[in-house]
């Protein structure tokens, strides 16, 4: 996999110079690298060509594997990528690993980008949120509209499946607990919040069948109408409306986590880098994307552009309306204390 | 007493030392031809066995500490994933035995041609992916499977048994996947245990039973050892079936190595366990060797 990149980046490369040898349009380069797939496809039309076109740069492709990716550039000082995305707690651990170039906000706008998503080495991309969904079949409009609801297994008796992550999970026990969404993140920081959420935690983990661990295993639980509640990616809800079963969800205390662009520091084309991700974030490419796939815009002037229709921006979770009573996990609180958290989660799953 | 000898001793002195040359040469000859694979072996599995393990060693800061070891003895994650994974590896193994002797003892009772064919349906599964033969469980055991289904539908059960996402089903699932590596040693050794002994037992006055337990089941126990050792050391490295039959809460040793790499990208605590695991499957060969005198029967 890792060879078969690092071909795919050689090929790149040449093909990529060879390029530059014949075409005088083409002024500067751009290394981006993303998760691949049809997903990274979807960005390449709705983000990176327009950019391309518009700054007269040629932008080369690779993908990552993680955030293991960027420290093994910085560590072997042979770094390859102009731009990459990664995971929110990611771009945070990075940061404090001192592995970023700042982010030019001289020439980056955050115009309609929320603050929680610019960082003076980072800036959010796109946002998913795991909603609590349910079998629309069994429960028609009735499902679970809240986590307290979720938690009380005699008013919504049946099988129930949550992400087997500390993320997420602490947030939902906050607010099963009566926390209001909007102070779940200060609660989380405050003495003790740490332990009001596994507490309510442990309330519900002998009601849980299944702690999945991943979107695409969450899909199949729903798919085989194995599990009546879930805590689910709401891009795989629409995906699985769309085919196989019928999902209800609510947006109400869904749990809004994001992913984000950064530069590794030594990173050959800098100034470049700093005009494609203002590209990027701009409000049509924004839109763009939020059409081509079922992700949010960090930037909520998307929406204002006319590129997303009215039915499309309703099912869309970074929608203003839609996240209203959404929470957005705080990278940084779980940079901090990650694999405390995650073994103390584990313990807590395994019993 | 090799050739050359036996011509030294008989006093054909120029023959013998030609003789001795050769055979030494010969082995010289097998020595090289047989380096290739003696250093691929160094190169491919005792190098990184012997890196990986050294890391053990190093905390994240990169200084050389026993902290990685003194965490797994230290943390409840820790002591419960070896809880879990040695009662997973016992109830399998039992399971196991208790499924596969019967088995056997049947296939050597029936005509060859019979016992050829039943043997295929031993033989086919395990030639099957283990990924595969888990998800047919999973289709198998869940809420709506063909199992819970049929127990319903003949009144037998009122509400889905939970047969997935727990110990059950990643036990079920294991057995499946580890009953060949029993019945084949132990199905080859029955064979050929001469039934002429037992026979011979029931003619000077021994009763079926007698003869059975005083006789056959002797005989056979070098192939049921053998079938032990391997079902239960490959249980304690398992990975694939709890991870999908477990629902996330069963946790066996090889998935806590998997997810201190990916979760927690610790390469030294995860290869500290890698290291416990081995010293425990050496462990467990060495116990079962002084007990049963496993070197016996592979040398049989």
């Amino acid at each position: 996999m890792k060879d078969n990149q690092k071909m795919t980046l050689t090929a790149g490369l040449v093909a990529g110079s060879l390029a530059i040898g014949t075409s005088a349009v083409a002024e500067g380069e751009v290394v981006f690298s993303s998760w691949g797939g049809s997903f990274q496809d979807a960005l390449r039309e709705s983000m990176l060509d327009p950019a391309a076109q518009k700054l007269g740069l040629t932008i080369k492709e690779d993908t990552t594997n993680g955030i293991s990716d960027v420290r093994a550039q910085i560590t072997a000082g042979a770094v390859a990528w102009d731009i990459t995305e990664q995971a929110l707690s990611d771009c945070a651990r990075l940061k404090q690993e001192g592995a970023l170039e700042p982010i030019d906000y001289g020439v980056v706008s955050t115009d309609g980008i929320p603050a929680s998503l610019v960082d003076s080495d980072w800036v959010g991309l796109l946002t998913y949120s795991l909603v609590i969904g349910w079998q629309a079949e069994k429960f028609g409009e009735n499902g679970p509209q809240s986590w307290a609801d979720f938690w009380n297994t005699e008013a919504y008796p049946g099988t129930r499946a949550m992400f087997n992550s500390v993320s997420h999970s602490l947030e939902a026990a906050l607010m099963a607990d009566g926390v209001d969404p909007a102070d779940v993140n200060t609660v989380l920081r405050s003495e003790g919040g740490v332990d009001r959420a596994f507490a309510k935690l442990e309330e519900i983990a002998p009601d849980i069948t299944v702690w999945y661990r991943g979107g695409s295993q969450a899909a199949q639980l729903m798919a085989d109408e194995e599990i009546d509640f879930i805590h689910i990616g709401n891009g795989r809800a629409e995906s699985l409306n769309a085919d196989a079963v019928q999902v209800g969800f609510t947006w109400n205390q869904a749990t809004t986590d994001a992913d984000c662009l950064l530069v590794p520091k030594g990173a050959p084309n800098r100034e470049n880098a700093m005009r494609v991700i203002n590209e990027i974030l701009s409000a049509d490419a924004q839109a763009r994307m939020a059409v081509a796939i079922s992700y949010g815009p960090v930037n909520a002037q998307a929406f204002e552009t006319g590129i997303i229709s009215p039915e499309l921006a309703a099912k869309n979770n970074a929608l203003p309306e839609n996240m209203k009573t959404q929470v957005v996990l705080d990278p940084s609180f779980y940079v901090e204390n990650y694999a405390e958290l995650q073994e103390r989660f584990d313990t807590l799953v395994q019993q | 007493m090799s050739i050359a000898e036996v011509y030294e001793s008989a006093g054909t002195l120029q023959n013998a030392s030609t003789l001795k040359t050769e055979e030494r040469r010969e082995r010289l000859t097998f020595l090289g031809l047989s380096m290739p694979a003696v250093i691929g072996i160094l190169i491919v599995v005792f190098l990184p066995i012997f890196w990986l393990s050294s890391l053990s060693f190093y905390n994240a800061a990169g200084e050389l500490s026993m902290e990685n070891y003194a965490r797994i003895f230290e943390s409840a994650l820790y002591r419960r994933t070896f809880v879990v994974t040695f009662q997973i590896s016992i109830a399998v193994t039992v399971i196991c035995v208790l499924l596969g002797y019967p088995l056997c003892y049947w296939l050597t009772k029936v005509p060859d041609r019979t016992a050829a064919i039943l043997m295929v349906f031993v033989l086919v599964p395990f030639w099957t992916s283990v990924l595969v033969r888990t998800y047919a469980w999973l289709v198998l055991l869940q809420r709506n499977g063909i199992i819970n289904s049929s127990l319903m539908s003949l009144g037998i059960v009122d509400e889905p048994l939970q047969l997935a996402h727990n110990l059950t089903g990643s036990i079920i699932g294991m057995v499946h996947i580890m009953l060949p590596f029993l019945v084949l040693p132990l199905y080859a050794t029955m064979r050929n245990i001469d039934t002429d002994l037992v026979r011979a037992a029931v003619g000077l006055g021994s009763t079926p039973r007698g003869a059975f337990w005083r006789v056959f089941f002797p005989m056979s126990l070098p192939g049921l050892f053998a079938g032990i050792v391997l079902v239960f050391i490959l249980s304690l490295g398992f990975f694939v079936t709890p991870a999908l039959l477990g629902g996330g809460r069963v946790q066996m040793l090889a998935q806590r190595i998997e997810s201190t790499i990916t979760v927690y990208s610790n390469w030294g605590a995860a290869s500290a366990l890698g290291v416990v695991l081995l010293l425990l499957a050496l462990a467990m060969i060495w116990l079962m060797n002084r007990v049963f005198g496993l070197d016996k029967l592979f040398m049989r």
